[in-house]
């Protein structure tokens, strides 16, 4: 079969980096191919080149034998490229039909565009009321608003960029019939991932990324979870051991927790309960804009809420501020690591000072102890093995896993008597993620209830004693982690929010 | 092509440089503007910038004048340079300035002809609370209404100039005045008298409280957590919140404490150079200060510096239209120029510039 794209030494450096370095591969009509490779591996800036974002430095490119430079998205669009991004560009407050017009050269009128609407999602088994507003659609429907918009300019190659990020995997398991079913019509699709075993249940050939160059090719059908891991890291990783202790007391309790978002478009907490025993570690999983913020913001003491609804050690913390809940032991890592976590524009130093003035009593008498602050900052930059020139140095000017470190690391080295952490991983390498992963565990270890939030199962699955998911600002009964099935994990998350599978054809 | 390539990190050397290019920018562009206005620019640069202070002819009476303009500048943009680190914009010193100053006189007046030492303290007390005052209006509507506080605080100095036109019209009105609107000169009243600490210097209690609060604010904002709050609201409000600091507090301690130092400067000027509350009393320190807080980058010591500088333009540039004719807008240009090229410049302190060869396509 010939290639119906070809791409051939495509190199693009940024300063700094160089973020593809000779990058060559193809693609043949009806393939499925998957990018495979860490964040920061160079995945986003090679399918940018692809449809027309992001103009390559050297290299050629090929569609259907003719050579390919798309100057702008239109122009890929045009050649039949269309990509589905991975955060979607859609307006809450228009209906289904308006938004896919907007993404159009020449909509038709509205109700023949409506009717193409129903046509191609009943088609490939995506339904979708072209008239329901999108503020109103789950992340799973809003992400079939991309496909169909997508799909109406009838592509001949579509990319997909981690596509499941935002799914539970009952969804997951919609989406990749509809792609299948795509494939089997003679649509390439390029699909980017991280996730090893996505990639082996869907795609026909893989290549894999490695700092901006490619490293291997295969098919991901013949190689195991694990060996495609290791070519994508390049070393071998070890999964995060743990001693096992027997858990304690129960540290923090929360019951019947409901708040209202501070933020119009976020999610109202309804009657949370759960608890946590010191030793202990909850992960809480589910898809992304479920409650997660609000859990924490409820948790940090950012947003107050009824007294008795946290309560620490048996005492009642709900209308504490943050400063309160430190001193009592009970500490917060926000998933936003720069602007939230941590103030960009400020030095390590003073990042450390951030959250840590308290427990590590870097001020007396409200004037601050800079040498203090200054030797906790170099303790956190030590312990965890954060590369940077020196602790004067900006935030903003480490890597996100190097900061990641810096921010979970200032608050284990902390003594929490509960530490509760959102995301801790996300957009992070592997290395540092296992890092991540193992102080959570040495820190539960000494009997700290550590309370992990997190979009990644796999990351759940390995550090959590207990799992439970939130769905639109509930949460579900947790349960041991241990022998839970991937359906009982997806049903926890909310199943496939009522959306329908795919007809078989 | 060029293109603008953010740093990793704010460049030290260009954050030190650029305060220097961009006075001599300044002198180079204005320099022109003041030859295409028919004058010789090497005379005018020397007249503004060198002759207030070391032309024997003018010393004597401009060297004073330095420390009387540069006091309440400092003064104020200490106050103001708080809150534009917090992200909290207070437009309205001109105003808090002259509730300090109708405040002090008010209290001085009233005790008129007490003569006593507590006249004076009292004075510096009532002019820092009008200021206080003046600043917590804007503050409480903020917190409690949402509103936003440029308007409201620059709204606020038009109430308080009719205020001023108001007392010294009417209530504050010197008795034995035959009728000229304006108070009694608080120079003729030795007890509430703001006098030269070293006669013959223009050194003033106001430019003394000024260097006192140049130390008190580079304490404040270096070594105290309050400080660090307040650089931590302005760059990130999120990661404040998250360090436990509340925004109502922040809004209130940094309009409060501008509007009381903003107070405090009028109160000195009533009470010193300017003499009395009159109609035309306020002169647009208030104003000016804005652009000192810019020009020293919202830091204590360049804020004195960029206050003397200031100040020396304002000196300079009068003596400029007195000795060269140059119309006073051409002065008033030449100073905006002096905020414009810093700011320009300012860009190479977060910006690296690279040349752009070719794009392949």
């Amino acid at each position: 079969m010939t290639a119906l794209l070809t791409v051939e030494g495509l190199t693009k450096a940024y300063p700094g980096v160089v973020a593809n370095d000779d990058v060559s591969f193809a693609i043949a009509p009806g393939e499925v191919h998957a990018l495979l490779g860490e964040n920061g591996a160079g995945k986003s800036t090679l399918v940018k080149m692809i449809y027309g974002l992001v103009r390559p430095d050297a290299g050629r490119m090929r569609l259907r034998d003719t050579p390919y430079t798309p100057s702008e998205p239109r122009a890929a669009r045009a050649s039949g490229v269309a990509m589905v991004f991975q955060h979607f560009s859609l307006f809450d407050a228009l209906d289904v039909a308006e938004n896919i017009a907007l993404g159009m050269e020449n909509p038709p009128p509205q109700r023949q565009l409506a009717r193409r609407i129903r046509e191609v999602s009943e088609a490939y088994g995506l339904p979708l009321d072209p008239d329901r507003l999108v503020g109103e659609l789950s992340a799973g429907e809003r992400q079939r608003v991309e496909i169909i918009r997508c799909l109406l300019q009838d592509p001949k190659l579509l990319i997909m960029d981690e596509p499941t990020s935002v799914l539970t995997p009952q969804e997951v398991q919609i989406l990749f019939e509809t792609l299948r079913k795509l494939a089997a019509e003679g649509t390439a699709i390029l699909y980017i991932s991280h996730k090893l075993e996505e990639i082996r249940a869907l795609c026909d050939n893989a290549t894999i990324l490695r700092l901006g160059k490619v490293v291997a090719t295969c098919d991901p059908r013949e190689k195991s979870a694990a060996e495609l891991a290791e070519m994508m890291v390049g070393t071998k990783l070890t999964p995060p051991e743990r001693e096992s202790a027997a858990p304690g007391e129960v540290v923090l309790d929360v019951s019947g927790l409901s708040m209202k978002s501070a933020n119009p478009f976020g999610t109202t907490l309804k009657n949370v309960h759960f608890r946590v025993r010191a030793g202990e570690v909850l992960g809480i999983g589910g898809v992304a804009g479920n409650g997660q913020d609000e859990l924490l913001a409820a948790l940090s003491g950012e947003s107050r809420v009824e007294p008795d609804a946290i309560r620490l050690k048996g005492a009642d913390v709900g209308q504490l501020g943050p400063n309160a809940r430190r001193r009592l032991g009970l500490l917060c890592a926000p998933e936003e690591r720069l602007g939230h976590a941590a103030a960009p524009d400020m030095s390590l130093t003073e990042n450390a000072i951030l959250t840590g003035v308290i427990r590590e009593d870097l001020a007396a008498r409200g004037f601050l102890r800079w040498g203090a602050a200054q030797g906790f900052a170099r303790r956190i930059v030590e312990r965890f093995d954060v590369r940077t020139p020196g602790v004067g140095h900006a935030a903003r000017s480490l890597s996100g896993g190097n900061l990641q470190k810096f921010v979970i690391g200032r608050e284990v080295l902390q003594r929490p008597e509960v530490l509760v952490v959102n995301q801790p991983t996300w957009g992070v390498d592997a290395s540092a993620a296992a890092a991540i992963r193992q102080a959570l565990l040495d820190l539960a270890s000494t009997g700290t209830a550590v309370i992990c939030i997190s979009q990644d199962l796999d990351e759940l699955m390995e550090i959590s004693d207990q799992f439970a998911a939130l769905n639109e600002g509930r949460l579900s009964a947790p349960r041991p982690a241990r022998g839970l099935s991937i359906e009982e994990i997806g049903l926890m998350m909310g199943g496939a929010h009522d959306m329908e599978v795919a007809d078989a054809i | 092509m060029i293109r603008l390539e953010k740093r990793p990190e704010p460049s030290r050397f260009w954050t030190a440089v650029t305060p220097v290019l961009a006075v001599l920018t300044t002198m180079i562009a204005g320099g022109v503007l003041f030859a295409m206005l028919g004058k010789d620019p090497l005379e005018s640069i020397r007249t503004i910038f060198w002759d207030p202070l070391f032309n024997a002819q003018f010393a004597d009476f401009a060297r004073p004048q330095l420390l009387v303009k540069a006091g309440p500048l400092i003064l104020i943009a200490l106050g103001l340079s708080l809150g534009f680190r917090a992200g909290i914009w207070n437009i309205g010193a001109e105003g808090q300035y002259i509730a300090g100053a109708i405040c002090g006189a008010g209290v001085a007046l009233a005790f008129y002809p007490l003569d006593s030492w507590i006249v004076f303290p009292l004075m510096v007390l009532a002019g820092a609370l009008g200021g206080w005052a003046w600043g917590m209006i804007p503050a409480l509507l903020k917190i409690r209404f949402g509103t936003n506080e440029i308007l409201v605080s620059l709204m606020l100095v038009y109430v308080a100039e009719q205020f001023l036109a108001s007392m010294s019209l009417g209530l504050l009105r010197n008795p034995e005045g035959h009728g000229f609107p304006g108070s009694r000169n608080l120079q003729e009243y030795p007890a509430a008298a703001n006098t030269e600490i070293i006669a013959g210097t223009g050194m003033h209690w106001g430019v003394m409280t000024a260097f006192l609060a140049v130390i008190a604010a580079y304490v404040l904002l270096n070594r105290h957590i309050l400080g660090f709050h307040i650089r931590l609201a302005g760059q990130s409000p999120r990661a404040a919140r998250f360090a436990g600091v509340s925004p109502p507090l922040l809004v209130a301690f940094c309009l409060g404490t501008s509007g009381a130092l903003a107070g405090l400067a009028g109160l000195f000027e009533v009470a010193g150079p300017a003499g009395q509350i009159s109609i035309d009393f306020n002169v647009g320190y208030g104003f000016t200060a804005i652009i000192v807080a810019f020009l020293g980058r919202l830091h204590p010591v360049g804020i004195l510096l960029a206050g003397l500088l200031m100040a020396l333009t304002y000196i300079g540039g009068e003596l400029a239209q007195f000795m060269l004719g140059l119309p006073a807008a051409a002065i008033q240009a030449f100073q905006g120029m002096l905020l414009f090229f810093l700011l320009g410049f300012d860009v190479f302190s977060n910006y690296r510039v690279r040349r752009v060869t070719s794009e392949v396509a």
